[in-house]
């Protein structure tokens, strides 16, 4: 038994199998280096070598960052974590779109971009999502907790432990549960902000919005819900909406605009009915 | 055994569970004779809770709301990227909607068994009981599971279970359910209960007069490293399918946490127990840094194959019929291509042992939908599977439409790990282990949609209805930094993080947890030999000494630095992989997802062996240079009765 | 944003009908000019009915003005340090124009004011009928010019506006999307198509 395939190794780090050989794409990455939240930062440009068409863009980096722990060099900061698109850890402006929309052909998030979708040769310019409600921690990497913030002012149903009704007792139309879970596959990546030329988080916002408020079990909270977390969303600094479509359009979950108008709806209902912000 | 790996300490028992009421009110009774804490005196107690995934998440935002006071600790930037986040097939519970027969005896029954009896029944019996009441609690939060035209919710049958009782919202269950418990959590945040620790990193447990009082923590993004107190602390933070390298868990899961607790004093259970899963995509190249799971839906209607022929290197779509080995149908012609994971998984790997593997490395088997395409037609293909053949085309560049997946078995599940009682304590008062950081429900193998179950079960309703019988004795006496061993702990972890900095050497830790990973992978794996694991064994101590002589980390402690975080991870994977090596080679028994070399019927299968191996192997850490302790928890089956697997 | 918008649109397909009047004649256009400004009469002074259409125009303006600063300069405070390169993905260039354009159209509303209504920069000046102003002016092809480029740019300002209105107002949906994108294109196209039927009529002596 475990018979060790000779060559194979993947642990090394020197491939020897000629299928795992080199596939040599050079390119050139103009990077966001940036020390901390008080540093200017600059582009700084790196060459990167023997890059495969299979590799994630994060793996790219991580293969450029391999080099610049060994070489006694800062490596890049940026975050990530489960790397199939789902955390929203990730999240890079890629040749000047977020997730590299403009170059992926289709939703994507960074760690599911992969370097296929680039030339021998090319030049690449990463930066961090950039937001006055976005201070950049380190280089690539971004502080995201002014979304928590909006979650927390009221972006949930408030079901506490145990006081649960059995499930069955309030029926929902399939239509309303398949649209609110659209919403709500948002995963908070930041890339609608990042994308938007106003800087602004409506779009997470408002998938928040539209998932809670398509449930019957959602509808006590429903106007306090909306104007809180638009009160809480430019409490934050995030800019206004102005309709544009770039956040859907670099959404990777493909988030619609019509929770936008949706949002609105409920906001305009909200205020009429006399909700006004916590704070 | 010989001694020199090991010694065999006093058999360990669970004392909580009432074991002199019948199993199904076991749970009612333990909650009865449970202590409870004054409301008015709850927010006199202070409760860590380190992690937010399913059951970090769920338990933090439960004992905020009964008025606790909760510290919330986690590593990512938000509780939201737990990596709960990923799992993709479903929840069971026991509602028995579709009238097919299901029950909760009927669910712990089948998790007993599909745990291969390595599993604890009065743990698993409540976990089928609370399951009922998880799916409630998560619809009363707005979880948008699917739903049918009637607006009910929609079942379906997962991983092989005869009745239908997985509840599933698309691809993206876990998902959904994180965002349940996160939003209860961001709830409690909002009140005031739950004060939050983002981007923070435990790093040691704090004991005092023999309880658990707290943790050093590292504050990831200005490198400061302080100490929490508490009057109990709770770790939620998953698993350790990292030791791998490759697995199918974030980059960022690691068993830091569990690690520490257990030098601290904490029994770790069934380290050798992992989960294989038969389809993932394989291996590209050596810069791989993660592996991507697809649906075992996919085994429904795709057909395995490799060639006939070592090295065949023919494009598949030439490869004839009969030089085709359909070896899942040819050695199980009654299951088939739908034998459970780990037979699905450890065959890929004997043929690819054998040479006939496919892909770079002949790392892969064929998953083959030409025959479905031609009888089901590709719109009914592509209804069925299309996003997840969306998902390969996008990660391999090739189409599944006109060319055979390829697919590769991947560590996505460890159900070993800290050993608790029924009340979810450790073996240190007042440290709690929760999810799958725990090594409870499972046994030697997980059913699929059997994981989120445990996670929300732990969280929203066992721990919450346990902890105050401990926590009844609270709160305890003021701990502070000038207490002896909460300076000896702030050091330990100061002298580390200084120690990694100054190797200087040539290796970064990535390298190092490539080498572990693949170690690992081939020798503690799907199939295990005493030769094979003492090879481990002899190794994985060279790897340490190399590691603590040649690591390079650059950069400073005082900012984030994601390289000396890797490193700090590394170095515990490599402790834990010695103890899971340990643990297999006492196991000499193929059961749940591992096979045995030793241990095998003539024709090949697994062979548990009940005789010898019905118990718990609890571990207790010893100081450097003493083997581990082994204490046996022997497993008594009451209600489920022993019987071997058999898919033939 | 969105309600002031829509009061201004109100008024631009008024404004547009009224301007049709001119291939009614000479005098059924200064007429119609005439009858404007005497809405309501006897019950109301001359000019009333007017100068109230007149002041709704202006605070709508001013509102829609404020609200744009409002936004532009909220946007500014979220993201005062730009992207080194930013490419968009979606975005239209009317929707892209919004800014700059509105700033033009507005320049171009105090010119035409100034031009056709109180006739301080007609060629004709002040003293004409408002019919000899008009063709006194779009004779000139450069006044036209400068009119047809603010129309089109008005145009692109009102497909995205009205895309955008429906947005805000919470009117539109996944469904109603594309019918709403349709109507706007179509709209702004037939609007700034009735306004420009005119200049171009003078231009080519259809008109005169």
């Amino acid at each position: 038994m475990t018979a060790t395939r000779e060559g194979a190794s993947f642990a090394s780090g020197t491939a020897t199998d000629p299928a795992m050989a080199p596939h040599g794409m050079t390119l050139t990455l103009r990077i966001w280096r940036q020390k901390g939240p008080a540093d200017k930062g600059r582009m700084v440009t790196y060459q990167v070598e023997d890059i495969s068409p299979d590799m994630s863009f994060l793996e790219m980096l991580d293969v450029l960052n391999e080099k610049l722990i060994l070489a006694d060099d800062d490596p890049v900061v940026f975050d990530h974590d489960c790397r199939e698109g789902i955390c929203g850890s990730c999240g890079l402006m890629i040749n000047g779109t977020a997730h590299g929309r403009g170059t992926s052909g289709g939703p994507t998030t960074t760690c599911q971009l992969h370097m296929r979708k680039f030339k021998d040769g090319d030049t690449i310019d990463i930066e961090p999502w950039r937001a006055t409600a976005f201070p950049v921690i380190k280089d690539l990497s971004v502080d995201r907790g002014a979304l928590d913030r909006i979650i927390q002012s009221g972006g949930y149903i408030s079901a506490p432990t145990g006081t649960a009704p059995e499930a069955h007792s309030i029926l929902v139309p399939k239509k309303d549960s398949d649209a609110a879970f659209d919403a709500a596959t948002c995963i908070g990546c930041g890339a609608c902000v990042a994308a938007c030329p106003n800087a602004s988080s409506m779009l997470f916002t408002a998938a928040k919005v539209s998932h809670l408020g398509l449930f019957p079990q959602g509808q006590p909270e429903r106007n306090e819900r909306v104007v809180n977390m638009i009160a809480q969303q430019d409490l934050e600094g995030f800019g206004g909406c102005t309709n544009i479509g770039e956040c859907s359009a670099a959404c990777p979950k493909g988030i619609s605009m019509e929770n936008i108008s949706r949002l609105n709806h409920d906001l305009l209902g909200a205020l009429r009915a006399g909700a006004r912000p916590k704070s | 055994m010989p001694l020199d790996l090991f010694t065999v300490g006093d058999p360990i028992a669970d004392t909580k569970a009432p074991v002199d009421v019948p199993i199904g009110e076991r749970w009612s009774t333990r909650r009865f004779r449970a202590r409870l804490v004054n409301p008015a005196n709850r927010r006199k107690l202070t409760v860590i809770v380190v992690g937010t995934g399913l059951a970090g998440g769920s338990a933090a935002a439960t004992l905020g709301e009964a008025g606790y006071k909760v510290k919330n600790f986690w590593f990512h930037d938000s509780p939201r990227r737990a990596h709960s986040v990923a799992a993709q097939g479903g929840i069971n519970a026991a509602k028995n909607y579709r009238n097919d027969g299901d029950s909760v005896h009927r669910l712990f029954y089948d998790t007993v068994k599909g745990g291969d009896f390595r599993s604890r029944e009065n743990n698993v019996h409540r976990l089928a009981e609370v399951s009922v009441n998880i799916i409630d609690q998560c619809v009363a939060q707005g979880v948008p599971f699917a739903r049918e035209y009637g607006g009910l919710l929609d079942n379906r049958s997962f991983g092989g279970a005869q009745v239908s009782r997985t509840f599933y919202a698309r691809g993206q269950t876990g998902q959904q359910l994180l965002y349940g418990a996160y939003q209860a959590l961001e709830r409690q945040m909002a009140a005031g209960t739950v004060e939050q620790f983002a981007r923070h990193e435990m790093l040691d447990l704090i004991i005092v007069d023999g309880r658990a009082r707290g943790i050093v923590a590292r504050n990831l993004i200005t490198g400061e490293v302080s100490t929490h107190f508490a009057d109990a602390v709770v770790l939620a933070t998953g698993g350790y399918s990292n030791v791998f390298y490759l697995s199918t868990n974030a980059k960022g899961s690691n068993a830091t946490a569990i690690w520490r607790a257990h030098k601290r004093g904490a029994y770790f259970a069934n380290p050798c127990y992992t989960q294989i899963h038969p389809t993932c995509i394989p291996v590209k190249g050596d810069y791989q840094s993660k592996l991507t799971l697809m649906s075992e839906s996919l085994r429904n209607d795709g057909r395995v194959w490799v060639p006939k022929e070592r090295g065949d290197e023919r494009d598949p779509r030439d490869i004839p019929e009969d030089e085709r080995d359909y070896y899942l149908e040819r050695i199980y012609p009654a299951f088939g291509n739908l034998v459970p994971r780990d037979i699905a998984s450890r065959q890929a790997k004997n043929v690819c042992d054998e040479g006939r593997g496919v892909g770079p490395g002949g790392l892969g088997v064929y998953l083959d939908f030409g025959d479905a395409m031609k009888r089901l037609g590709r719109p009914a293909i592509e209804a069925k599977y299309g996003n997840l053949f969306d998902m390969y085309a996008q990660i391999t560049g090739e189409d599944p439409y006109e060319t055979p997946m390829r697919i590769y078995p991947a560590v996505h599940y460890t159900m070993g790990g800290l050993w608790v009682d029924y009340d979810l304590q450790s073996t240190i008062p007042g440290m709690f282990v929760i999810g799958e950081a725990n090594f409870s429900d499972h046994g030697a193998n997980r059913l699929g949609a059997s994981a989120l179950m445990q996670g929300l079960a732990d969280g929203y309703f066992v721990l919450p209805n346990t902890i105050n019988d401990y926590l009844a004795d609270g709160p305890f006496e003021k701990v502070d930094d000038g207490h002896p061993a909460v300076a000896e702990a702030l050091q330990d972890v100061q002298g580390r993080v200084q120690k990694l900095l100054s190797i200087n050497g040539n290796r970064t830790p990535a390298s190092f947890h490539r080498e572990l990973g693949r170690l690992m992978w081939d020798l503690c794996g799907m199939e295990r030999s005493d030769e094979g694991l003492r090879k481990a064994l002899d190794r994985i101590p060279e790897i340490r000494q190399e590691f603590w002589t040649n690591l390079k980390v650059s950069g400073d402690q005082d900012t984030i630095n994601p390289t000396l975080e890797h490193a700090g991870r590394v170095a515990d994977f490599i402790d834990l992989a010695e103890l899971m090596c340990i643990d297999a080679l006492h196991r000499n028994e193929s059961c749940g997802g591992h096979f045995r070399a030793e241990s095998q019927t003539p024709e090949g299968e697994a062979l548990r062996d009940d005789e010898n191996f019905a118990y718990v192997a609890a571990w207790e850490w010893t100081p450097e240079g003493a083997p581990p302790v082994l204490h046996r928890e022997d497993l008594e089956y009451e209600y489920v009765h022993l019987a071997q697997r058999s898919y033939k | 944003m969105a309600v002031s918008g829509i009061i201004l649109v109100l008024y631009l397909i008024a404004h547009m009908i009224g301007n049709l009047k001119v291939f009614a004649g000479r005098e059924s256009f200064n007429g119609y000019s005439e009858w404007i400004r005497t809405i309501g009469e006897p019950a109301v002074p001359a000019q009333t009915t007017l100068t109230i259409i007149r002041i709704v125009l202006l605070v709508a303006v001013i509102a829609h003005i404020w609200a744009a600063i409002a936004l532009w300069r909220q946007a500014k405070r979220a993201r005062p340090n730009g992207y080194v390169t930013k490419k968009a993905v979606a975005q239209s260039y009317a929707s892209r124009t919004m800014r700059w354009g509105g700033v033009i159209v507005g320049l171009f509303v105090i010119y035409h004011i100034l031009d056709l209504t109180m006739g301080v920069a007609n060629p004709e000046g002040p003293s004409g009928t408002p019919y000899d102003r008009l063709v006194a002016g779009f004779s000139n092809p450069l006044i036209t010019a400068v009119y047809v480029i603010a129309l089109i740019l008005l145009g692109m300002h009102l497909r995205h506006g009205i895309w955008s209105a429906t947005q805000t107002l919470g009117q539109s949906n996944k469904r109603r999307e594309k019918t709403v994108n349709l109507f706007a294109l179509v709209f702004s196209v037939v609007l700034i198509g009735g306004f420009l039927i005119v200049p171009f009529s003078v231009l080519f002596g259809l008109v005169g």
